[in-house]
């Protein structure tokens, strides 16, 4: 993060740029938006010195609505993009708008490596479980079966689900949130952005043209209670209206259990954001509906050295050892000899 | 061409000396046999010896195919002269040929009264089989027409290495030593700059040391002491312009460049790539230059390098990739984004056989198209081509300083045979370089992200600026704006400025020049890495008294302004390529001039004969 001290304090308003947002209306896309300029107003950051990148998408169009610097590039690379800016100016922040489709199909391999280098960068990868832009065939988060213009009978490809995707390529920061419960978005946003190191966020974002109601289970006044489970570091997994049933760890594998009689808040699991080694993290991740309420919040967050910050020690202690780094110093490396 | 001959004594002997005006030497053996070690230490020597040079490595694009097959040989030819020397030569007057299956390759190109040393230690029945041969050709007479030298150069290494403490396999690896001592002592070439280099080489292993001086200084003595050699050759230093020199690949000569515009505009340098050959050595030679600001990244695949190269390029950085055919395939979308995008950037293809994986480590120019038009859409890019290994440094500097003066993408297309092949380079003086001036706007200014200069370039405004926060991407621009805009007729013009941008750039490059007289009956127009053999044969024949003059284009997009006016000074116009003829197409329909195509697709650069006898059939000699 890049603290602007000099300029007075900006509103979310001063991070949105004079562009029509063009989303549909009622797209999740909005609450996003609005919530990240809120977080950035906040932080204290400068909008000069704030990057946003974006590969193709309906949510890759989120840099045109920033009053920062923006770059809508091609499909799928944005992570590489990003790469390229903030090794060239590691003082940048700069935050990557990706979707499932962008982020986990055509951009799969960026997404894993610009998550394992640990570059301080903010991934957040806007998942609505379908293809948007293209009008609405299925993605490779859509569940197996997903009937779209694409599998008018079904689909019969297995989803993948993109936080144990970022856990297993070794991200140092991972968390789930959902467009609607803003004040949670506006938390997570701003655990990502804290965090120094490769931040990568995913955010249940919901598609009411192509693919109303796909996280209606999570957001649901009547259902979300037993559906989604809010971790909290060094607390137990509880959930419930009532704060009744909570996890408990059988072998290697979860399972809910009902609070009271014989079992106690200390029969259950409690979460570690810090863990060294990111199993619970992962069994976190594996977590789905129907059969376990999905955990929402931060599921790791641990410090490894970064990606630019190795790279520029390098390039000084390059420069220590070779104080002159001059030109002629450069040409004359060598065997060199001369002719009379 | 023989220059002098005496005699003198060598050891107990009298031995004839032949001075030459200029050699050519090709080791070639198992891949694993250190070919390319030998030649290089050869051509370090003589260049220091104060020879021109210049060499060709050939190698396989497996690094350790079976031992002893066709497949797994491995090459280094150089020419060493006492005059100006613009390629390896095409015959070879001596061949060092360590197995059977090197000497099958290589012995076509042996010529027909040159001078053959195989270790004969390694003509056993099992190499012979694998290298196809029936009968041993040392035995069955089909080398007669070559003075053959047959020596034991297994046993005599090992005899000469027998009491280092080495193992019987790593003393067998010491062996190409011993056939550079024979060499050395053959060109009368000092010892010193090999015996330098393995003391600074194997400093920590005194072992591996011993063992390769003992070697090397062995075969020299062999070569001195035995009846064999009736014959030794000297080649007088060259007379080359006053300076101090060093030795460089293209591939060096490139990094070197490409820092070198870095440091002159006072920019980091950003080089993004994946490892390709004939490409991977910019990236190795760029990772050893930290302390220049140099930032390399070696990207999981080419189109995340290529994009990453945008990414620094809008960030401000001077930002570059190195790639092949294959991979500059794959960056095709991301070099459009950087056309888009009107950013600054160098993108280098190495170029090498194709199509597909192709021929990885044998050179080619058949990438000149899909430079010109790889692309989706109207995409058109500066694309530059160095002539010979030592060019690749100015026209690292050339393309940095075209990129930055028009924002836009430029492509420099080498090749293998440059990339590889080394030649003596002057050291510039660092005050004659070009210089590279950089302006960023600044808050203040009245600044549009799409309003353009004289030249129509747009401002560089990066990250970092207060007060100019844009947002640029792939989708069409609104004119002087930069918002994204469908309108038609914005469309047109974008797409015709952006066409006019690259075509101004020929105000900012050197005019054609032209080698011989300036009009006459044949013109040979060249790009690339064929100047070298282009330009001998040219003088070659005019030499002879032919009205044939050659010119060479480094720039293909643009051309330089006068392209048109050389060609219709010439009465023939004769366009050789190592393609099926890419940019013949172009000259025809451009300058409407009736040229026409020389090429040449074996995965090897011209023969100097080749070109002189086309020539020759042209002006109906």
């Amino acid at each position: 993060m890049c603290a602007d001290t000099a300029t007075v304090q900006l509103t979310a308003k001063d991070f949105g740029s004079d562009q029509d947002v063009r989303w549909c209306p009622g797209c999740g896309d909005y609450a996003i938006l609005s919530q990240v300029k809120k977080v950035l107003s906040t932080l204290g950051v400068s909008r000069e010195n704030t990057v946003f990148v974006s590969g193709i998408g309906c949510s890759s169009r989120f840099p045109y609505y920033m009053n920062t610097y923006g770059f809508h590039s091609i499909h799928g690379r944005a992570p590489a993009v990003a790469t390229g800016v903030k090794v060239a100016n590691p003082e940048l922040d700069v935050w990557v708008v990706t979707g499932d489709g962008d982020a986990l199909s055509i951009g799969g391999n960026h997404f894993l490596h610009a998550i394992r280098r640990n570059l301080n960068i903010n991934i957040l990868l806007f998942n609505n479980r379908i293809y948007g832009l293209t009008k609405g065939q299925y993605s490779p988060t859509s569940p197996f079966g997903k009937r779209t213009k694409s599998t008018p009978v079904g689909s019969v490809d297995y989803p993948l689900y993109p936080l144990s995707v970022a856990i297993g390529a070794e991200a140092t920061f991972v968390a789930r949130t959902i467009d609607v419960n803003v004040k949670h978005l506006a938390y997570v946003l701003e655990r990502a952005a804290q965090h120094k190191g490769i931040s990568f966020v995913e955010i249940y974002q919901n598609c009411n043209i192509f693919n109303d109601g796909a996280f209606q289970y999570a957001t649901g006044k009547e259902t979300k209670n037993d559906t989604t489970l809010f971790l909290e570091d060094k607390k137990p997994l509880i959930f419930g209206g009532e704060k009744k049933k909570g996890i408990r760890l059988n072998g290697m594998n979860p399972e809910i259990v009902e609070l009271g009689g014989d079992i106690t808040e200390d029969d259950l699991l409690f979460h570690d954001e810090k863990l060294a080694e990111p199993s619970l993290a992962y069994l976190l991740s594996r977590m789905h509906h129907p059969e376990f309420p999905e955990p929402m919040g931060v599921f790791r967050c641990v410090e490894r050295p970064t990606y630019e910050n190795m790279l520029v020690d390098q390039i000084d202690d390059a420069k220590k050892k070779n104080s002159d780094a001059s030109l002629e110093n450069l040409f004359n490396e060598g065997d060199t000899w001369d002719v009379k | 061409m023989v220059v002098k001959t005496h005699t003198e004594n060598s050891g107990t002997r009298q031995v004839e000396i032949v001075g030459l005006e200029s050699t050519i030497v090709r080791f070639c053996g198992d891949s694993g046999d250190g070919m390319q070690l030998a030649g290089t230490q050869l051509t370090n020597t003589s260049a220091i010896f104060g020879n021109d040079v210049s060499t060709l490595p050939d190698f396989p694009a497996e690094i350790r195919a079976p031992v002893g097959t066709l497949a797994g040989v491995s090459g280094f030819q150089l020419a060493f002269g006492s005059k100006k020397l613009r390629t390896p030569g095409d015959e070879v007057d001596v061949l060092v040929a360590m197995n059977p299956a090197a000497l099958k390759t290589n012995i076509g190109d042996l010529d027909s009264d040159g001078t053959l040393i195989v270790n004969e230690d390694a003509f056993t029945d099992g190499n012979l089989s694998k290298a196809g041969y029936t009968s041993n050709p040392l035995e069955n007479g089909e080398l007669d027409k070559y003075r053959v030298f047959r020596i034991p150069i297994e046993k005599l290494n090992a005899e000469a290495c027998k009491d280092t403490g080495l193992t019987g396999r790593a003393i067998g690896r010491c062996k190409n030593f011993f056939a550079l001592g024979v060499i050395y002592w053959l060109y009368g070439r000092p010892m010193e700059p090999t015996l330098d280099w393995i003391n600074s080489k194997f400093g920590s292993k005194p072992v591996v040391a011993e063992a390769n001086t003992k070697t090397l200084k062995a075969g020299y003595y062999y070569g001195e002491t035995t009846e064999m050699f009736t014959v030794k050759y000297t080649v007088a230093p060259a007379k080359i312009e006053a300076g101090r020199y060093r030795k460089l690949t293209g591939n060096e000569a490139m990094a070197l460049g490409l820092i070198t515009a870095a440091k002159l505009a006072k920019k980091p340098l950003f080089y993004g790539t994946y490892p390709i050959t004939p490409a991977s050595d910019i990236l190795h030679e760029l990772a050893h230059h930290k302390s220049y600001d140099v930032r390399t990244f070696q990207a999981e695949d080419e189109i995340a390098a290529m994009a990453s190269v945008v990414g620094a390029a809008f960030a401000g950085a001077f930002a570059a990739t190195g790639s092949s055919g294959p991979g500059i395939a794959l960056k095709g979308e991301a070099i459009g984004l950087g056309i888009m995008a009107e950013l600054p950037m160098v993108i280098i293809n190495v170029q090498r056989g194709g199509p597909s994986t192709g021929l990885p480590t044998k050179t080619e120019q058949a990438d000149l198209a899909q430079a010109l038009w790889g692309r989706n859409g109207e995409s058109p890019m500066c694309i530059l081509a160095p002539r010979s290994p030592g060019d690749c440094f100015d026209i690292a500097i050339e393309a940095f300083r075209l990129a930055v003066e028009f924002m836009t993408p430029v492509m420099v297309l080498s090749d293998g045979y440059l990339a590889n092949g080394a030649e003596p380079w002057k050291i510039p003086d660092v005050t004659s370089l070009p210089k590279i001036t950089v302006t960023h706007p600044s808050e203040g200014s009245d600044f549009q992200p799409y309003r353009r200069d004289k030249k129509l370039a747009r401002p560089w405004a990066i990250p970092g600026t207060a007060g100019l926060q844009h947002r640029i991407g792939g989708l069409e621009k609104q004119d002087i704006t930069g918002d994204v805009c469908y309108d038609p007729k914005n469309h047109e013009h974008m797409i015709r400025t952006r066409r006019q941008k690259i075509d101004n750039i020929a105000d900012a490059i050197a005019p054609l020049e032209v080698f011989g007289e300036d009009s006459g009956e044949l013109l040979l127009l060249g790009w690339g890495g064929t100047y070298g053999s282009i330009t001998a044969a040219v003088e070659n024949a005019q030499a002879e008294g032919l009205s044939v003059s050659s010119a060479h284009l480094r720039h293909l997009d643009p051309m330089p302004k006068n392209t048109g006016d050389v060609l219709r000074r010439f009465k023939k116009i004769l366009i050789p390529e190592l393609n099926m003829g890419q940019l013949l197409p172009i000259i025809r329909g451009r300058y409407l001039v009736d040229a026409i195509g020389f090429n040449k697709i074996q995965g090897k650069p011209f023969m100097i004969s080749e070109i002189e006898d086309k020539i020759k059939e042209m002006l109906g000699n």
